[in-house]
């Protein structure tokens, strides 16, 4: 389904993640993160940056993943995402969820 | 001769070493399998070990037991895989040379992962039961233990057999019911997920099934470290849990090996794909078991369907033809519920557990997603399955691909 996200259609699916990523903008990360109630700083901007290109790889994300990534460790990534990291800054990056595979 | 060189010889390396004999002619191929330890450890016993329920003589046998006549042996340590130059480094500088070979080295815990997990406490308020020391020093600590909270704690995902965390919840809640302490113990199951397990249908299911047995569950903690002067554990969004006894699931990684060799992701899983089982570099070789990074559980019964479809395809490697058999992932659990009854899950890469019966549609014997006796019993028959038929390679009368007859939607 589509949504109007910073005054641009963007395709979403029933949980509000971006099912195509080459959508995505700095104005709609912004404008979903608000409704995450964050406000972006560079240092997120930068984790974005990291968890796009990592997926754009085909790569799994994970926290430990991030916290070895150089751009945050996994205590700072709680702190800009805070309660469920992954799940926040993955759908503010415009990719899909992470599945948790046991 | 050509050689086939085995690395690790637990549930998934000694089933090949079986399978792999019968297929390849004895004057054409050499088959070397190569593991740490001389002692074979039955895994999934040792759930069984904290309540006094089995004990460590019913875990172990020798590896040697298990190996067919015809496939060398080497008890070493394994240093480091030059895949490049086909070579496999053992310590103390022996150097094996392959042509195929078989990564089957599973995964180990890693309790040093969590700061503060291998601390003061480390075995005397903080267990594991992923090791047979864990299991059998927590048996010895339950023997007298007088209650309070107690704390089970997943550290990360994925672990290996993600059930047995679960099962050993139900079970202190049997064994100190039994006691009569049931009233002084408080039962915290503490994990990474979003609730009790994976996926929808299996997560409701053992979901309610905490809830009726009195274990309260915390989702979504990740843990940071461990407060042994004070007891707690902490996550990274700083909740804490305080715990008298806490049963630890490590972060669970790879050997140190892969990571030397360059051939596994960051927690030293080796990179392979998920339906042809073939390592993603490298056409040579081949991954079974926990070792494998694939999206799917660790588990015995998974390395015993994927061995079927290995088999397959490392005869077509070898003779010369495309890969023909597809992995789906399929995986078999048994879960032990307390009190003599337990339930089943049957799942693959795109199916959920769903209801049912098992493995014959509307007959069973076993009850899918459904509390029964039998299960119970399905689990108990499982361990002398594993040392007969699952290890020696032998066919079962279960298909390696999930079926879905028998299930509801
Ligand atoms: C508590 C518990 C309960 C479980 N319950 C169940 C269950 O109910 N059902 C089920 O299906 N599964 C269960 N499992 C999981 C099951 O035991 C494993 O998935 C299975 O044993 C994996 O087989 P594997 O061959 O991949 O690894 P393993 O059997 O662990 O074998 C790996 C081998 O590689 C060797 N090795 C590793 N590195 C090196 C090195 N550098 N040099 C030399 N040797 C090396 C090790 O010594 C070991 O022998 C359970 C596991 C645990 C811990």
């Amino acid at each position: 389904m589509d949504k109007l996200i910073a005054g641009v259609n963007v395709s979403v699916n029933e949980e509000g993640y971006m099912t195509d990523s080459s959508q995505w903008t700095k104005e709609v990360a912004a404008a979903i993160a608000a409704e995450e109630g964050i406000e972006l700083t560079d240092k997120h901007y930068e984790l974005i940056e990291f968890v796009r290109n990592k997926v754009a790889n085909g790569e799994t994300l994970t926290i430990r993943g991030i916290g070895k990534s150089g751009v945050v460790s996994a205590k700072e990534f709680y702190g800009l995402f805070p309660g469920a990291p992954l799940k926040k800054a993955t759908k503010i990056s415009g990719v899909p969820k992470p599945t948790s595979c046991i | 001769m050509k050689k086939l060189l085995i690395l690790g010889a637990g549930t998934a390396g000694t089933m090949m070493a079986n399978k792999m004999r019968k297929q390849l002619a004895r004057d054409e191929w050499d088959i070397t399998i190569v593991d740490q330890y001389k002692t074979h450890y039955y895994q999934p016993g040792f759930l069984f070990i904290p309540f006094g329920m089995y004990t460590k003589n019913d875990v172990i046998k020798p590896k040697s037991d298990f190996f067919p006549v015809g496939v060398n042996v080497i008890y070493s340590k394994i240093d480091k895989i030059v895949a490049d130059k086909n070579q496999v480094l053992l310590d103390e500088g022996v150097v094996l040379q392959y042509d195929y070979m078989i990564i089957a080295t599973g995964t180990r815990t890693a309790p040093e992962e969590v700061d503060g997990l291998k601390g003061n406490l480390w075995y005397k308020d903080i267990f594991d039961f992923y090791t047979i020391e864990g299991a059998v020093a927590l048996a010895k600590y339950f023997k007298t233990w007088q209650g309070g909270e107690l704390v089970i704690n997943i550290a990360e995902l994925p672990y290996k057999c993600p059930v047995a965390p679960l099962e050993f919840a139900f079970f202190a809640d049997a064994f100190f019911t039994e006691r009569g302490m049931r009233d002084k113990v408080n039962i915290t199951y503490v994990t990474p997920l979003p609730g009790a397990f994976t996926k929808p249908r299996a997560t409701k299911m053992l979901g309610e099934l905490l809830e009726q047995k009195n274990i309260n569950i915390i989702p979504d903690f990740n843990i940071m470290e461990v407060n042994n002067e004070e007891k707690k554990i902490i996550d990274y969004g700083g909740k804490e849990i305080p715990f008298d006894c806490l049963v630890s699931i490590p972060t669970n990684m790879g050997d140190d090996m892969i990571e030397r060799s360059g051939l596994g992701d960051d927690m030293n899983f080796v990179l392979t794909d998920k339906f042809t089982l073939r390592q993603k570099d490298h056409e040579n070789i081949f991954v079974l078991g926990d070792a494998a990074n694939i999206p799917t559980s660790k588990a015995g019964s998974v390395a015993h369907f994927a061995a079927e479809i290995l088999e397959e395809n490392l005869m077509c490697a070898i003779e010369g033809r495309p890969l023909t058999a597809k992995f789906d992932g399929h995986a078999n659990c048994y879960i032990e519920t307390g009190y003599g009854k337990g339930t089943l899950i049957d799942f693959n890469y795109d199916t959920e557990p769903l209801p049912g019966s098992f493995p014959f549609p509307g007959l069973g014997p076993f009850g899918l997603l459904k509390v029964t006796r039998t299960n119970h019993y399905g689990k108990l028959m499982f361990r002398w399955i594993y040392w007969h038929i699952l290890l020696k390679g032998k066919e079962m009368p279960i298909d390696s691909e999930m079926q879905m007859a028998g299930k509801k939607l």
